[in-house]
């Protein structure tokens, strides 16, 4: 990998209670890459994605995010730091009661002093990077789901961060918006030279445009390897995680008693 | 919603509430007539006070120049003794009259003062000498019923 | 069968542990808003939004119950009073138990229902779409930003509420009572003015309604806050909301009343 690291994620433990969700990950990501991080849904990714952004905090291990131990920061270090951050939530997360334009001004205000004409130019900027300026007026329940995607995307990119962290940001998406989202995540990293961090299960899309993949699967990563690596690993948990193939080192059954035991098969006989 | 109309709206609300709150001082609470923060107390001893509660009207020829602010019993002289707490502006002689009066046949009790001749004033922490109890039906009844007999047996 | 007495008592125990849980943490909740009130009183354009909702959208409901609840006031004292021959004392009817007891409380409670509810929803709803996620990681804290707006217009709004009810009640027994059956004007308002003490009546009726507005809106935001951010979770936020707001209202009511006027046998 490069010299510039912006991430080292160092034998990260979580768990909600006794139940652990991430078990020793290890990550080290640098600048102007695209990383995925792809796993089954429930594998905990998006707490992966918490705990970088310092929502919650880790039972042992840390993550270190330019420079910085996430965990060990106070409040005020730590809403420094997300300054530096943007996130991509599912289903955009825009504020509702405020316009597209407002809602891509929203951190430039409540953060910065910048004159309104200033922010004027620079929500223009960004909501034309993801081709919405033309919608600057209307209300988020006015956009379509990729639009309202893509106004985020705008949003996230207000204050040119270092770090971009996508949650799911393919779920729901027809064809043609999906692609659009993926390049202009690839643009946008690339053009503006920061990092992206991109939690999806969507393999095909993202494994064209992202530099890196992680597969997680039950807290520990099962696999890792740049995209071509990963489409000819024969590994059967990517394998069968690229393939899409229903059953493999991923079961399909929840784990349960045996299947006569349910139904009460055995009993009438005990 | 544009901000101007929302900021109309809003100074509106707030003029109505204010204007509300200074109608339920002044018009209903009658905040003008009786100001608390200017005013002498004055005493007086009766002999039984009915049943004036605190807080009563102190009237004078009807108008409202005061509140009885407490009632208290008297081990010396067995008597009640009332603390009235009147406008300053309201200055009442040192012969004046009060008594205990009911407003219609079953409304409130409150203090009725009737001035007198005296050319000295009442001030603050005075006594009112000349008190007049509060009628009690029960008294009242006893001694119709009393005079009545007293007649019959005259007949 | 013991077993079942036992864990009876168990699921008792472990409701009053629940609640009593839960208070703690909307206690906290509510320092921490009042801690965080910062931005917001100085940034006043985010409390006079909230003015909006709140208060200004409450005014029709206010302005209407208090009318017709002062109509009636009017025409039950009428029917009452007049069997004693004292109908002229009706103005002091409808305004005391307007100013001390009706004003505050039925207004608070149409202020639970028609704002109470809404900031609940809203707040609820904010969190199940992230945006209140989205808003921490934009290292906004939505408490200060969301939250504490919304308790001070809520806090801002109740007195006046409560105050334009009574003027509109007292309004609506003078229209029953002088104007229709022909009451007196005179005795109308001054039997009122003389039996109404602005220290007593409207000076603790206005401190009962500012009582009020705290509870009312620390309820529906913390709720709010604390929904489940799921569509049941937030509906039933929203009826607790209600329900926790009218119980409190009654008897913070019973309190206060008792408090103040304690020296009045």
């Amino acid at each position: 990998m490069t010299a510039e690291t912006l991430i080292e994620v160092n034998d990260l433990n979580f768990s909600y209670g006794t139940r652990a969700i991430l078990k020793g990950i290890n990550m080290s990501m640098s600048r102007g890459q695209v990383v995925a991080i792809m796993g089954g849904s429930g594998s905990g990714k998006t707490t992966l994605l918490k705990l970088i952004g310092g929502t919650i905090q880790p039972t042992s291990g840390y993550v270190k995010f330019a420079g910085e131990v996430v965990h060990e920061l106070n409040r005020d270090a730590l809403f420094k730091l997300r300054r530096k951050m943007g996130m991509l939530f599912q289903f955009g997360a825009l504020f509702t009661d405020l316009s597209v334009f407002d809602n891509v001004a929203f951190q430039m205000r409540e953060h910065t002093n910048l004159p309104e004409s200033m922010i004027r130019d620079l929500v223009l900027m960004k909501l034309h990077a993801v081709g919405l300026r033309g919608a600057h007026h209307l209300m988020p329940n006015e956009l379509s789901g990729g639009m309202a995607r893509r106004v985020a995307l705008a949003r996230s990119i207000a204050l040119d961060p270092m770090l971009i962290m996508y949650d799911e940001p393919f779920t729901g998406l027809d064809p043609i918006s999906l692609s659009v989202i993926g390049n202009l995540i690839r643009r946008l990293t690339d053009a503006l030279g920061m990092t992206s961090i991109v939690v999806t299960h969507d393999v095909q899309e993202s494994l064209k445009i992202v530099d890196y993949v992680y597969f997680i699967a039950d807290g520990v990563i099962a696999a890792e390897g740049t995209p071509k690596e990963v489409r000819e690993s024969a590994a059967p948990f990517v394998h069968q995680f690229v393939h899409g193939e229903e059953d493999g080192p991923v079961p399909f059954h929840y784990p349960a008693q045996t299947y006569k035991k349910d139904l009460n098969l055995e009993d009438t006989f005990a | 919603m544009q901000r101007t109309t929302m900021d109309l709206w809003v100074g509106l609300f707030v003029i109505i509430g204010i204007v509300a709150l200074m109608v339920l001082s002044l018009k209903v609470g009658n905040l003008n007539v009786y100001n608390p923060s200017q005013s002498y107390v004055i005493t007086g001893n009766f002999e039984n006070i009915g049943g004036l509660k605190v807080r009563a009207p102190v009237k004078g020829a009807g108008v409202v120049v005061g509140r009885v602010t407490d009632i208290q019993f008297s081990t010396q002289t067995y008597d009640a003794v009332v603390k009235m707490s009147l406008d300053s502006r309201f200055t009442f002689p040192k012969d004046t009259f009060a008594s205990i009066l009911t407003s219609g046949l079953l409304g409130e009790q409150y203090i009725g003062l009737a001035a007198g001749g005296d050319d000295v004033m009442l001030k603050d922490g005075d006594k009112v000498m000349k008190t007049n109890s509060a009628m009690v039906l029960e008294e009242l009844i006893g001694r119709f019923l009393f005079d009545k007999a007293a007649k019959d047996d005259s007949l | 069968m013991p077993n079942r007495i036992v864990s009876s008592i168990q699921n008792i125990g472990h409701r009053v542990i629940e609640s009593v849980w839960r208070l703690g943490v909307a206690s906290r909740f509510f320092i921490l808003v009042l801690l965080k009130s910062g931005t917001s009183l100085r940034r006043f354009n985010l409390v006079i939004r909230e003015l909006y909702f709140t208060g200004v959208l409450s005014l029709i409901i206010i302005v209407v119950s208090g009318l017709f609840v002062g109509m009636v006031l009017g025409l039950q004292g009428y029917e009452t009073l007049q069997k004693y021959g004292s109908e002229s004392a009706v103005g002091t009817l409808v305004a005391l138990s307007l100013v001390r007891e009706l004003g505050p409380v039925v207004a608070a409670l149409l202020f639970a229902s028609r704002a109470g509810s809404a900031i609940t929803a809203e707040i609820g709803l904010m969190k199940a779409t992230e945006q209140l996620a989205a808003m921490g990681m934009m290292a906004v804290d939505p408490i200060a930003r969301v939250v504490a707006p919304r308790f001070w217009a809520g806090v801002i709004s109740m007195p006046f509420l409560a105050a334009i009810f009574s003027v509109m009640g007292v309004f609506g027994g003078y229209l029953v009572t002088v104007v229709f059956i022909g009451v007196d004007e005179g005795s109308y308002w001054s039997q009122m003015q003389s039996a109404v003490d602005f220290r007593f009546d409207i000076l603790n009726g206005f401190i009962k309604s500012c009582f009020f507005g705290v509870a009312v809106t620390a309820i529906a935001v913390f709720e709010g806050y604390d929904a489940p951010p799921t569509a049941e979770g937030v509906s039933g936020a929203t009826t607790r909301t209600v329900v926790t707001s009218s119980l409190v209202i009654l008897g913070l009511d019973f309190i206060l009343t008792a408090f103040m006027f304690r020296g009045v046998s």
